[in-house]
């Protein structure tokens, strides 16, 4: 249990040991007055670059991954992500480029951001993109700014409702209180569209603008999709594609031809940037023509100069009415380098195949856990590339809870579908397999689902207490909150 | 297909246990008017030999240039294990840890993190990381706000070394909810605070003070802190984090201490990337926690008693309290946080300390070597940490530009966002650096100036 390698890389250290490979040998001697300087020294780790690396890569073995399991995570869009994405973008002309630096040393980067950005115009069909969002929610931050822009630049000063159904991801809402909006909630009819009768009691001369995940986070297509357009337009709002889920459409329709305002994309999710434990995203927004002039700054752009193609950075002063800078310097730039190398391996074609066989792959799973008895929330409805199973039954009557479930999934080397989300379906797992899975993975997790299902109703087994096999087993989280321990204190040892 | 591994025999397969005939009857709920054929703005796949070429074609074009710029990005020496584990696919793709027991890996490093960055910072709690330093300024001042409830005055005063673009990036993000962000006057002899500047008068939320400044300057932080802290205002600080190897950290900054930290964590070990992606720090008095934005990992117990790590204070977040959340963020920069830590992890105190001092040096060495030359000197006398400012007897855009013919990437051209300064330049030297690096710089700049005498004032 006390395992030496278990321990915190704090606990590793040693006075006076260090990498000393990784910096400057002799330091020289600082010029700078005692009141400015620090009396104490920092308490950082001291450890040999062998014990470093042997304590992170060891870490990194307590992590379920897409490169070691499968990781159904749904809204999330857990595909491969090539290798040769990561690597390309690492060459050193990229990664060493300093974001300030002149053109003349960028010209490679910002052809690629300007390729970037005429594929994802195309790709959403809309008229001009921005790649500065860092992620889907600052993504939906963007969008939604330029909605309230567009209506004060014309001097429609009353509009401040965002309208945003209930099975949305929480960033909708979230956004939406962040740029001092009002979040109007609206219902899911029972078939998981959304309730058109109660958004047109909803939208009034206050609506500046919905919030639509499509297909939604129910795993489902919006089948009204053309009437919600015209009751937002009617009633003067604009029309917001949160393009969470847009894998599932890929080159089947797009967004700007079904009459967005404006989309966000997560590069991360669609167009297989890693996932990182958390991050980096990519929110890259694409508008209509009526919301150009509010893009975020800068964009790349392209000139002819002397016969020749020179792409250089539009800025403030190139777009006005811009509604600004949401990142230090361009967003995640090495995140778009991969998403660009992505789109470049997949093509055409490739794209529509993603759609294609994410959504096979999500309507062939379904198809077989509803064949084994489980319970789909939409039974009547194709799964776009995602679904929802309710365990409502299997709670009630052998006390297996989703929770429970998605714990004893660890335990058969799969990650969990997404749990609880959305909030309106009772025990519910969203699943998402995505294209890149194989039809021998589905089925082995399939056979999964049913063993533990069968275990529960015929051996009357808990899974309580599951996991069993997984690095720790069932957290407290409720201590973790009450008795909070955030950072460790090197001297003490303690919580602090 | 590329990364589609469905055989003919798969997909037919899988159709009938289906029940349908095509893979387009799945896509039959779809209004059939909105369907389109093609991509046809995409190009045609490219194959990983192809793109590699190409990649490898435009990563040349732009060159290694020898880059003495800084002003919010810096170049520092990244120890090869970093990128090599922090790009292990079990960090690299995997997500936000919500399965706590298959994701102890990106736990207990963040843990790990929030106890390294919170040190560096003087502060208690930390998040597991927001977008980057500026958007981070605004999540600051929205929980300053927060925090602040007593407080009537959505002015947010800025002391005149925060960075110009976190200026505007705060103003776009935090505007609309009714804060503005002021700059207070600048002694432009100094670089710093104007003396008088600290009104009795004033009624801020929030005072956020950059150290060291934009211009590589250094405030009277204490007395700055204790100002404000006399207004009742909250105060936020923005530090570069190598810097705070060597330099009085935050929490100990003036009688009681800023409240929130934050700023860019790319020193710690992320490269320039042409400006991402990067990470943004926050740490806080534990008074705020409840206010902060982002991810906290807390470490507790399994149900055998073993210690473990999980995601805490959730009640927070924008997927549990939707528009009353703290912020709307939710996927952070994991990956450069666990790069961030392997860092701080293989250089420790004296490593990062050196960082910091020979940066510090090698920045003394080339404003000595630049200030030799006719026509350029120091804009302000004092201390300075790693960055300086210079003034020129001209336009510095063309003295750029004619480094860059040279592959030398001079610095940042100060005169756009500091007309007030005239023509001056902000230089940086850090310890990838050599002495002959900045000799030949020296050089460099004595030719082109001498060469251009024809456009000095």
């Amino acid at each position: 249990m006390d395992n030496y390698l278990d321990k915190l890389i704090f606990e590793k250290s040693r006075a006076g040991r260090r990498a000393f490979a990784q910096a400057p040998d002799v330091a020289a001697e600082l010029d700078i007055p005692e009141t400015f300087m620090r009396s104490d020294r920092p308490r950082l780790p001291e450890a040999s670059e062998l014990q470093v690396v042997r304590h992170f890569t060891r870490l990194s073995q307590k992590n379920f991954s897409i490169d070691t399991q499968f990781y159904p995570l749904g809204s999330c869009t857990m595909k491969y992500n090539p290798r040769a994405c990561n690597s390309l973008a690492l060459l050193p002309g990229f990664a060493g480029r300093h974001p300030l630096g002149p053109v003349s040393h960028g010209q490679g980067f910002l052809t690629c951001m300007y390729e970037l950005q005429e594929m994802l115009k195309e790709v959403t069909g809309m008229q001009g993109v921005s790649l500065t969002p860092m992620a889907g929610a600052q993504g939906e931050l963007t969008g939604v700014a330029m909605i309230m822009a567009y209506h004060k630049a014309r001097g429609d000063h009353e509009r401040n409702e965002i309208i945003v159904p209930d099975a949305a991801h929480g960033t909708n809402p979230a956004t939406a209180t962040m740029l001092g909006c009002v979040a109007k909630e609206i219902p899911t009819g029972p078939d998981g569209d959304v309730d058109v009768e109660a958004l047109k009691a909803e939208v009034s001369e206050k609506t500046a603008g919905i919030m639509l995940t499509n297909p939604s986070t129910l795993g489902v297509f919006e089948r009204d999709i053309i009437e919600v357009d015209d009751i937002v337009r009617d009633a003067g709002g604009l029309l917001y594609y949160d393009g969470a889920n847009l894998n599932a459409i890929l080159g089947k329709v797009r967004p700007g031809d079904m009459g967005f305002d404006v989309i966000h994309m997560n590069l991360h999710k669609t167009f297989s940037t890693p996932h990182g434990g958390g991050g980096p995203g990519s929110g890259a927004v694409g508008v209509a023509e009526r919301l150009l002039p509010f893009l975020p700054v800068p964009i790349v752009g392209k000139q002819e100069v002397d016969g020749e193609t020179v792409y250089d950075w539009l800025t403030e002063k190139d777009v006005p009415q811009t509604i600004g800078r949401l990142s230090g310097f361009m967003g995640n730039a090495g995140v778009l380098l991969r998403a660009y190398v992505y789109m470049r391996l997949v093509g055409r074609d490739g794209m529509q195949r993603i759609a294609e066989y994410a959504t096979l792959n999500a309507n062939y799973l379904q198809a077989r856990l509803r064949d084994a008895g489980f319970e789909l929330a939409f039974p009547d409805r194709r799964a776009s590339h995602e679904f929802i199973v309710t365990l409502k039954h299997e709670a009630k009557e052998y006390q297996l809870t989703a929770m429970d479930l998605a714990k004893a999934l660890l335990d058969y080397n799969f990650h969990a579908p997404t749990t609880y989300f959305p909030l309106l379906v009772p025990e519910c797992l969203l699943i998402e397999p995505t294209e890149t899975e194989s039809k021998e993975t589905l089925d082995n997790f399939v056979n999964a689902m049913i063993d533990i299902v069968k275990r529960a109703r015929e051996d009357g087994e808990s899974f309580k207490e599951a996991p069993f096999d997984t690095p720790v087993r069932r957290l407290d989280d409720v201590r973790a909150a009450r008795q909070l321990d955030v950072r460790y204190d090197p001297d003490t040892g303690d919580a602090t | 297909m590329p990364f589609i591994p469905h055989t003919d025999d798969d997909t037919q397969e899988m159709l009938e246990a289906i029940g349908v005939k095509s893979i387009d009857e799945l896509f039959d709920e779809i209004p059939a008017e909105l369907m389109i054929e093609s991509l046809d703005g995409i190009p045609a796949a490219m194959s990983e030999m192809e793109i590699t070429r190409l990649m490898r074609e435009r990563a040349a074009m732009d060159g290694a240039p020898l880059c003495f710029i800084g002003a919010g990005a810096y170049e520092h020496h990244i120890p090869q294990a970093v990128w090599d584990i922090a790009t292990r696919g079990e960090y690299y793709s995997a997500y936000t840890p919500y399965q706590a027991e298959a994701s102890q890996g990106t736990l207990q490093t963040i843990y790990e993190y929030q106890s390294m960055i919170t040190e560096l910072t003087g502060l208690d709690v930390s998040n597991a990381s927001l977008y980057d330093g500026a958007s981070g300024l605004a999540e600051a001042a929205l929980m300053a706000v927060r925090s602040n409830r007593k407080a009537k005055s959505r002015q947010v005063l800025l002391t005149p070394g925060v960075s110009p673009t976190y200026a505007k990036v705060a103003t776009a993000i935090a505007g609309s909810q009714g804060l503005t962000f002021d700059y207070l006057p600048m002694d432009t002899s100094t670089g710093k605070l104007r003396p008088d500047a600290l009104d009795d008068n004033a009624d801020p939320v929030a005072v956020v003070i950059q150290q060291p400044t934009f211009l590589g300057t250094l405030e009277d932080v204490d007395r700055i802190t204790d100002w404000a802290h006399a207004r009742g205002a909250v105060v936020i600080a923005i530090a570069n984090p190598t810097s705070l190897a060597v330099l009085k950290a935050p929490g100990h900054w003036g009688e009681q201490g800023a409240d929130i930290a934050c700023g860019d964590g790319q020193p710690l070990g992320v490269p320039l990337s042409s400006g991402g992606p990067y990470f943004g720090y926050m740490t806080c008095k534990e008074k705020h926690v409840r206010q902060m934005p982002g991810r906290i990992i807390g470490r507790t117990v399994d149900l055998e008693g073993k210690q473990g790590f999980t995601l805490t204070l959730q009640a927070r977040e924008q997927h549990i309290r939707r528009s009353k959340a703290t912020s709307n963020i939710c996927t952070n920069q994991g990956l450069m946080v666990t790069a961030a830590t392997i860092y701080m992890s293989l250089l420790g105190s004296d490593g990062l300390t050196a960082v910091a001092s020979q940066s510090a040096s090698n920045t003394v060495r080339l404003v000595g070597g630049l200030t030799s030359i006719d026509g350029i000197e120091r804009l302000f006398d004092g201390p300075a940490f790693h960055e300086v400012a210079l003034k020129f007897d001209r336009p510095v855009a063309p003295v750029l530009e004619a480094l860059a013919a040279r592959d030398i990437l001079g610095g940042y051209d100060l005169s756009e966002d500091y007309p007030d300064l005239g023509d001056a330049l902000l230089v940086c030297a850090t310890e990838t650096k050599t002495e002959a690096d900045i000799d030949a710089y020296v050089e460099a700049m004595r030719e082109v100036i001498a060469s251009s005498l024809a456009q000095s004032a």
